[in-house]
């Protein structure tokens, strides 16, 4: 398996340059290639939404993506969310309304999120449980993660 | 001006801004140079003979480094442990690697290791093996029929043990009694499924000899101490470390096959090792939950008083013992009286190996099992005698007054208000009110039902003499030169808290800001001993020893304190971190300037250690006993089958409360799952043993639209096993929740004639029930 394809793709607003083997996914491009150990991977079937992340500003799960397929675009991970001025509103409300407890679904949960609030920024109670209908939590029973949502959004709409 | 006291408090967790970043690391997330990748071949057959193994093409593969079979390994790694004591029991061996025969879908036959992990997986595709088919056997009760095919063949028949307890003379309650109840229940097997599946790290270190095991594990020393007899390898040259953990639920309460196998590859190829599970092993290979079946009968007076409960069950605990597989029927067992005065009590169990992966510890472990059969069999009485379940409930609770209460299978329960908490569930949901609606609705062909679980169960595991690997806990509490506190605690948290929990309490007790005291877990090496988070056991359990050492430090700096302020400790007074002398608010010394002190050593009493540390070992004298009352209430429609929760109301008294907001997270959290089991979670095998719920396309995990809104309130009875007076939460919304809505559907069907229906309730089965089916 030594032939390999170059990539271009821009992660997280740096622009990178790769050989890669054609079937390499999304996911471990990310982690194993460049470090971002942040997107975790639960299922490798694109059913728990652990591995979410935004291509060209839409999330998908990135284990079931290839990476080639990413080929020119813009890739986000959790890693671009904070910065040096702090957490971004989302991890906040999450950490605000105790929306984790062992944190590995986490990462794809808020970018999950972050795509909700993109296309809906005062969604109901029920358009949140919908929008994260693909994200599997198996520690909160999701109260505190609906909660954490819709202070978010709230925090987002002030903020803009 | 006092410092606010945090405990009691809603601290905000700090273990969070680190895992809403991605910046933690699990195991997976560990970087490390040269770094070999695991992958491992597993059976296709449910039971089959191993004929021969050619890895010949695979060795072959440019990147491969090698392909170890269980002929390779043969008894160089040894038996996978089980720790349940049971005269009866029969023990398999359980190597790490199939030797000649394999006797579940998922059984480990080949590891291959390569340079990158999908080298390795590529080098599976090429590993031949030559399986000849045996007879396999799936279902439980026919595995233990004559003439079953047998999953061990060195033995007779498929038991693997039995256990009994209780007391009292059932044949005179049944001649007592006005009424005999009689119901089977199947407790399907659930998938605990965290969302981090298992993973191993093993490094092995020529020069010093030693061994460095990272694994997704809640118990670190305790595998340590298995790892080390199952390598024949000093314990002490072993360190584990369990990173950041994402999720366990008692499946990672265990020592597996694949810690074995990567710490032994590790030692061989001289370097370093890395397995990750894939989401369709952690189906077939990791252990599975409940897997019970069972019939009660309960003899009851016509005035609803209960004489005596019979349960007698069996266990399918699958091809292989795991760590506690034994020990999962007696917490069902001990528990099968639940929050009433039952004077004959009698739970047999009979373990039965199946060709599936063994069962063992799932969030509850056994006393969801108790709950359910205990829960339901009081509303099949209710429904029997035409009583109200609450009445009936009431009739038969355990009275404040009665705690420490003897209980016929042998426990003592600690404390109980199981009517308050009754009550104020009942304000919650509008009970009166509801009975009514329900009537109104029937009329017009709508079915409404009410549901209850007025659960106890039994938590902070616990005594070591009731355990079979110790069940004290461990914590030390320092102070260093700075006048920062340091925790080391035996529990190994993986979604708790305790990095925020004990440290509100050292904060409290020491009077330093919660900022200086750091918490740290899992890992042999900095921890001096423990035995994990498990059994709802952190706070109470772990909590308490760091508690007791807290109270330790205190009193040496006290004695500090006073040597330096040249008084009597009997005229110092302790407040907000400051050392005063009584009436002499100017004279005074921090908490800060103790340790300071305690470590410059030139102003300590006589005789004194320099320094400022103190460890606890906490050994409970007794369980404690959580408790509450959880009301479902359910509209079904008959139509479709569907169920919708109308209303849920959980009232839960798990002692004192820390830190109320992870209280409510692990309510809500354990909820889940408890309506997981009712609804929608059941591990499929076929007839053959090929499992049919191999990923989570086929095996239902509760989703946001799934849960219902849920409405909380507490009471509080503190425990009086240990100074703090809590008692544990980590599974009690797990173990109340889902008799609550079984019994409401129930409730819901019952002018269909429906006196019970097993678990899942799949809108399918609703349906048929509906249209006059098998009830």
């Amino acid at each position: 398996m030594s032939n390999t394809t170059t990539i271009q793709v821009r992660v997280n607003g740096v622009s990178r340059t790769e050989e890669v083997q054609p079937r390499l996914l999304l996911v471990h491009y990310l982690r194993d290639v460049l470090g971002l150990t942040g997107t975790h991977i639960g299922c490798e079937t694109s059913l728990c939404g652990a591995c979410t992340v935004m291509v060209d500003g839409a999330a998908v799960k990135s284990c079931t993506l290839l990476a080639v397929q990413t080929d020119g675009c813009e890739v986000e991970t959790i890693e671009s969310l904070a910065t040096d001025d702090g957490l971004h509103p989302i991890q906040e409300a999450f950490w605000d309304c105790h929306g984790l407890q062992c944190g590995f679904c986490t990462p794809g949960m808020i970018m999950a999120t972050r795509q909700l609030l993109q296309e809906n920024p005062s969604p109901s109670e029920e358009e949140i449980r919908h929008g994260l209908e693909g994200n599997i939590c198996r520690c909160t029973g999701y109260k505190h993660i609906v909660d954490a949502v819709k202070q978010a959004a709230e925090q987002m709409k002030a903020g803009t | 001006m006092p410092v606010s006291k945090l405990v009691g408090t809603k601290v905000k967790r700090r273990e969070d801004p680190r895992l809403v970043q991605g910046l933690s690391h699990y195991v997976d997330d560990l970087r490390m140079a040269d770094v070999m990748h695991a992958a491992i071949l597993r059976s296709p057959h449910a039971h089959a003979r191993i004929n021969g193994i050619n890895t010949d093409a695979a060795r072959a593969l440019s990147g491969v480094v090698t392909v170890l079979t269980g002929a390779d390994i043969g008894d160089s790694v040894g038996s996978v442990p089980c720790a349940a004591a049971n005269p009866t029991l029969r023990t398999p061996p359980h190597p790490v690697l199939a030797q000649d025969e394999v006797r579940y879908v998922g059984e480990p036959v080949a590891v291959a290791v390569a340079g990158d992990s999908y080298t390795a997986r590529d080098a599976l595709d090429l590993i031949e093996v030559d399986y000849e088919p045996l007879p396999a056997v799936s279902d439980l009760e026919k595995a233990l029929q004559p003439g079953s095919p047998l999953v061990h063949s060195q033995w007779d028949s498929n038991q693997a043990f039995t256990f009994e307890c209780g007391t009292g003379d059932m044949d005179k309650a049944r001649a007592e009694a006005d009424v005999i109840v009689k119901q089977k229940f199947i407790h399907q097997r659930l998938a605990p499924i965290p969302v981090e599946t298992r993973g191993v790290v093993a490094r092995y270190f020529p020069g010093e000899d030693e061994l460095t095991v990272w694994s997704s594990t809640q118990i670190p020393h305790l595998l340590r101490a298995m790892l080390a007899l199952m390598l024949n390898f000093p314990e002490h040259r072993i360190r584990i470390i369990a990173p950041e953990v994402g999720g366990g639920f008692g499946c990672k309460l265990n020592v597996y096959r694949e810690e074995g196998l990567l710490a032994h590859l590790a030692m061989k190829l001289k370097g370093t090792v890395k397995w990750i599970e894939g989401r369709r092993e952690n189906m077939q290979a990791t252990i599975h939950g409940r897997g019970q079946v069972g019939t009660v009968e309960a003899a009851v007076k016509k005035d609803g008083t209960i004489l005596g409960v019979t349960y007698d069950s069996l266990l399918d605990t699958g091809a292989y013992h795991q760590l506690l597989t034994p020990g999962m029927p007696p917490l069902t067992g001990l528990m099968i009286s639940g929050s009433y005065k039952i004077p004959t009590l009698k739970f047999t169990s009979t373990g039965g190996f199946t060709n599936k992966v063994a069962t063992d510890a799932y969030r509850g472990a056994g006393r969801p099992e108790a709950t359910l059969v205990i829960e339901r069999t009081l509303d099949l009485i209710a429904r029997e005698l035409d009583m109200d379940p609450v009445e009936l409930r009431r009739k038969n609770f355990a009275q404040p007054s009665d705690f420490p209460l003897q209980v016929a299978t042998g426990l003592a329960y600690d404390s109980g208000n199981y009517q308050a908490a009754l009550d104020r569930a009942l304000e919650m949901v509008g009970y009166q009110d509801l009975r009514a609606e329900q009537q109104r609705l029937r009329e017009q062909g709508r079915y409404l039902g009410i549901g209850f679980s007025t659960y106890v169960e039994i938590c902070a595991m616990g005594p070591s003499a009731a355990l079979p690997a110790g069940g004290w806990e461990s914590g030390t509490v320092r102070m260093d030169f700075t006048g920062k506190a340091t925790v080391l605690t035996g529990v190994s948290p993986h979604g708790q808290g305790e990095e925020t929990t004990f440290a509100q309490i050292v904060s409290d007790d020491l009077g330093v800001p919660i900022e200086d005291v750091a918490v740290l877990h899992g890992d042999t090496a900095v921890v001096p001993n423990g035995i994990g988070t498990f059994g709802s056991r952190g706070i109470s359990v772990g909590g308490t020893a760091v508690y007791m050492a807290t109270q330790q430090v205190r009193e040496k700096a006290e004695a500090i304190a006073a040597n330096v302020l040249e008084c009597s400790t009997d005229d110092l007074e302790f407040e907000d971190g400051k050392f005063t002398v009584k009436g002499v608010p100017d004279k005074g010394i921090t908490i800060q300037e103790v340790a300071l002190q305690a470590h410059v050593a030139t102003k300590l009493p006589a005789g004194m250690e320099p320094g400022l540390q103190a460890t606890s070992v906490f050994e409970p004298s007794n369980f404690t006993f959580p408790f509450g009352t959880h009301i479902c209430v359910v509209e079904v429609d008959t139509q479709s089958g569907e169920i919708e929760i109308k209303k849920y109301v959980a009232v839960d008294d798990c002692g004192k409360v820390i830190n109320p907001m992870i209280v409510d997270g692990q309510v809500q959290g354990g909820i889940a799952q408890g309506l997981g089991q009712a609804l929608l979670e059941e591990v499929v095998y076929d007839e053959d043993g090929q499992l049919v719920t191999g990923s989570l396309m086929d095996y239902a995990v509760a989703r946001a639209e799934d849960l219902p809104q849920l409405e909380f309130d507490r009471t509080e009875t503190p425990s009086p096993v240990n100074p703090m007076g809590v008692k544990g939460v980590g599974e009690a919304g797990t173990i109340g929740s889902t008799p609550s809505i079984v019994n409401a559907v129930v409730d819901a069907l019952a002018p269909f004639g429906v006196k019970h229906i097993d678990l899942p309730l799949k809108p399918e089965k609703i349906w048929r029930l509906c249209q006059g089916g098998n009830k």
